[in-house]
């Protein structure tokens, strides 16, 4: 064989996605391909059938109407049909799987970089063990990217200040391309990489010799550093809310709406904290968005997520029958709120 | 029309009084209100930007010959495809059917003497040069690099290239399409001919119709979200831009709200011309008439509804993406009607393969392929994967290409001697209609496999292992280009050295083949009088018949 090109059809199939995303695509290409086939067939059978063999030929009118109805249903039933396959599996591929192994992803001009939950960062390759769900939560720097392995059958764009969420098993050990999809300036065909799928114990080696800290114990450093824990002490008489097992839980706000503390919403009270103001709390808090990265944010989340509820006799830290605001007086004091170093 | 009129015996002597050769010099031109002179200026100005716009083509599929990004910059290529994209969309192909052969054929086709409003018709064209000049600014002063989408916050934080300008010229074209489109609309409610009722209407009129409702009612969102994109890179006030409390996906729904129909502007007038070609020559009235009507308007109608299935992977709610895609199934079934009725078209007909019918049947079979392709698209477990790589490269390019530039084509050699006199020469005709067939495929056929692969389309470096592809697609695009140029030349040597055409050299019925090749300049010496259904072959062919046989006997 030496000396042919390399001439791939056909990507591999490495996520348990990737056999779904196929027998969709084979089930389209037989109903399109019959379709196709057949007006082609049809349409060079009349071709050399009704060539015109003399310059008098005078054809007859034809028109059946019972036809132009049927052909304009049918192709509406087979549309339905595959409509509903393909919201099915976009249904099942994008249905959460429980106990993700989640994994922060930065796009940036023009390089991918990860972060592992036990704080191992990479760029522009992605570890990740073979069988296990993993769960990208992705912020860009800049502009718009995608997040694209094809060998996954999985694309998400990636935008700037606001995560976007992508889910996949993989199901094959080996190394697949890592494609940004979406055009994002000079170097947009490069900014691509590897995505390294290794067996659970290679994988578990793999951080051992990475390993730089916890993407929570960073946090905590930076919370402490940009002195968060004045406001947010953890007690019921704070001038904050309180943020041990937050993460997850609905919010009440001053507007008298319901948000869910997601990823989102925890991003949105740390760089824009006024957007959406708990119940019985001042809007004290200052802006943090020119003063960190997309990294840092996410290492913030990752320590929020990682307090855990202590006294479980404490009322829900954000409901309006919670613990009331701290003394007005506190919030001209907005000088010791945060950003400042004790 | 009466069967007297239609002779083909060229006319002898000296050449009688026609819009060409009425009046001569370059003020008779630049200052007419012949809709005729129009359409042949928007012809010249339409064939330089496809040139080059092709031209930019054939650097980039160079570049792609192999892996390494080698022969250009990545800058330079960057700029490469969005030019490509901004010239060969806004600049030929939204223009292309309705401005040259809608401008030509939509007055001699109703029996009107002129369109509705002459003038304005001249100043649609002086705004499309002023948009074009804008273009040809950006080439020569360094290009712009957003890609033909412009998508935020690229285009308006991060490009360093000239996007203003870029963004104005479109923004300038956008009035030559929204005043060719209202032209249209008043010319064909107010000037047909006597009798000529909606349902006698040729199905050409009844494209243009529905493409010009879509240009007047989708243009004015371009304009808006592109002075949208151009204030907020001049005086960076935040819309898009989320840094500045923008959203960058509102650019994308603004921007696809006029896109996406877009995509119809370019179709819409393709399908009309290819209803004419394939009636014409198989001699048969078109199957279901009404039908192709109504799919017709259903397209214009739908259109306007599917714009988010450019967005599934974007980060819109599984609802929205649901309801987009089921939308997106059903503008579909119209396209698949037409699909069927053309076919249906010639059972029993009477078919004969001049150029233009060579056209008409690679229209229908690369318009199925990108249709149906389509489908892929629209299915929302399956967009996840191809979307944005060169399966929709591919996609798009056979309806656009296979499609719309196929029509054009066959259009222009259908009515080249109503427009010229002149008959185009059959056996090159036919030869580039092949060439330009097989370059076409040989070019996109590898890129839906290269797309299912997983090749991310505007990279101008690749992995190695998808060059095969890639090369089979450069050689499809020397083959494409070469039957582009024949009939460049050909058509140019036909003005001078080809046969001369009587009034009606394809016995086809229809209202422009009644007055002689080329027309007079007030169209018809007398205002004609329709009383009967389109495409009438059955009872047109026989009178014809019988007056040549009274001429000869």
């Amino acid at each position: 064989m030496a000396g042919l090109p390399d001439l791939p059809l056909f990507p591999e199939r490495a996520s348990a996605a990737a056999g779904q995303v196929d027998t969709l695509f084979f089930v389209l290409l037989g109903v399109t391909g019959t379709v196709g086939a057949l007006v082609v067939c049809v349409l060079i059978f009349f071709c050399v059938k009704y060539r015109r063999r003399s310059e008098r030929d005078v054809p007859p009118r034809v028109s059946n109407k019972l036809l132009e109805i049927g052909w304009t249903v049918a192709p509406l039933f087979v549309f339905v049909v595959l409509y509903v396959w393909g919201v099915n599996t976009y249904f099942r591929v994008l249905s959460q799987p429980r106990d993700a192994l989640e994994i922060n992803v930065v796009a940036k001009q023009w390089m991918w970089k990860f972060q592992h939950p036990e704080g191992q960062r990479e760029i522009d390759e992605l570890h990740i063990p073979v069988g296990r769900p993993v769960k990208l939560v992705m912020a860009s720097q800049d502009v718009i990217h995608s997040f694209f392995v094809p060998d996954f059958r999985l694309h998400r764009d990636v935008l700037p200040h606001r995560y976007t969420e992508i889910w996949f098993v993989p199901t094959k050990v080996g190394q697949y391309h890592l494609f940004c999809s979406q055009y994002c300036g000079t170097q947009h065909s490069g900014m691509t990489g590897t995505v390294f799928v290794m067996e659970p114990q290679d994988y578990q080696r793999w951080l051992n010799e990475s390993a730089q800290g916890s993407l929570a114990s960073r946090g905590q450093a930076l919370f402490r550093k940009l002195a968060c824990n004045t406001c947010h002490t953890g007690d019921s008489q704070a001038r904050a809310p309180m943020l041990e097992g937050l993460f997850g839980t609905p919010v009440y706000l001053q507007s008298g709406e319901t948000a869910v503390a997601d990823e989102n919403y925890l991003r949105e009270s740390i760089v824009d904290p006024r957007a959406k103001v708990v119940a019985g709390f001042q809007p004290i808090m200052p802006t943090f968005q020119n003063q960190l990265d997309e990294e840092q944010v996410l290492e913030l989340i990752a320590y929020i997520k990682s307090l855990k509820r202590e006294r479980e006799q404490i009322p829900t830290v954000s409901s309006p029958a919670g613990p009331q605001p701290s003394p007005v007086g506190d919030a001209v004091r907005q000088s010791e709120s945060g950003g400042q170093q004790k | 029309m009466s069967a007297e009129s239609v002779t083909n015996a060229g006319p002898v002597g000296a050449e009688p009084r026609n819009y060409l050769n009425e009046s001569y010099g370059v003020r008779s031109w630049l200052l007419t209100t012949d809709h005729k002179r129009i359409a042949l200026l928007y012809m010249v100005s339409l064939t330089l930007m496809f040139v080059i716009g092709g031209l930019m083509a054939v650097l980039m599929r160079l570049e792609l010959l192999t892996p390494q990004g080698d022969l250009f910059t990545s800058d330079t290529y960057n700029k490469l495809f969005t030019l490509h994209g901004v010239i060969m969309v806004w600049f030929f192909l939204i223009p292309s059917i309705p401005a040259v052969l809608g401008n030509f054929f939509v007055p001699l086709m109703i029996g009107a003497k002129d369109l509705a409003f002459p003038r304005l018709n001249l100043l649609s064209w002086y705004i499309y040069v002023f948009g074009a000049l804008f273009t040809f600014y950006v080439v020569v002063s360094g290009g712009v690099d957003t890609g033909w989408t412009f998508y935020t916050p690229f285009s308006t934080d991060a490009s360093q290239t000239h996007v203003v300008s870029t963004t104005l010229g479109i923004f300038i074209l956008g009035f030559s399409s929204i005043l060719t489109g209202l032209n249209f609309i008043v010319t064909i409610h107010r000037m047909r001919a006597p009798g000529l009722t909606w349902f006698r209407l040729p199905l050409f009129i009844w494209s243009i119709y529905a493409t010009s409702i879509i240009l007047v009612l989708a243009t004015p969102v371009l304009a808006a979200v592109l002075m949208l994109v151009t204030i907020e890179r001049l005086f960076h006030i935040g819309i898009f831009d989320p840094t500045m409390g923008g959203d960058p996906l509102l650019y994308q729904h603004l921007f696809w709200f006029y896109s996406h129909p877009a995509v119809y502007i370019m179709i819409l007038p393709g399908m009309g011309v290819v209803s004419e070609l394939v009636t014409c020559y198989s001699r048969k009235r078109i199957f279901g008439y009404n039908f192709v009507c109504y799919a017709t308007l259903g397209i214009a109608f739908l259109g306007f509804l599917v714009w988010g299935h450019h967005m599934f992977v974007a980060g819109i709610s599984v609802y929205a993406a649901m309801t987009f895609s089921i939308l997106s199934y059903l503008v579909a079934i119209p396209s698949a009607i037409k699909v069927f009725n053309w076919t249906a078209t010639l059972y029993k007909g009477s078919i004969s393969f001049k150029t233009p019918m060579l056209y008409a049947l690679g229209f229908i079979g690369l318009f199925t392929v990108g249709g149906l392709t389509g489908l892929f698209l629209a299915a929302l477990g399956l967009d996840i994967h191809v979307h944005d790589t060169y399966f929709v490269i591919a996609h798009f390019h056979y309806i656009m290409v296979g499609g719309m530039v196929m029509a054009y084509f066959g259009g222009l050699h259908f009515w080249w001697p109503k427009m010229t006199g002149r008959m185009y020469p059959e056996g090159w005709g036919k030869l580039a209609a092949l060439v330009v067939f097989i370059g076409f495929n040989l070019t996109f056929f590898p890129q839906f496999i290269l797309g299912y692969l997983g090749m991310p389309r505007r990279y101008h470096a690749y992995a190695p292992e998808f060059q095969v592809l890639n090369v089979m697609s450069t050689a499809g695009a020397s083959i494409l280009g070469v039957g582009y140029l024949l009939p460049l030349i050909y058509l140019l040597w036909s003005l001078r050295y080809g046969k001369r055409a009587g009034p009606n050299p394809w016995l086809a019925t229809g209202l422009e083949w009644t007055t002689p090749s080329p027309p007079p300049k007030e169209n018809f010496e007398v205002t004609p009088a329709v009383n009967e259904e389109p495409y009438n072959y059955s009872e047109f062919l026989p009178k014809v018949f019988a007056a040549e046989e009274v001429e000869v006997g």
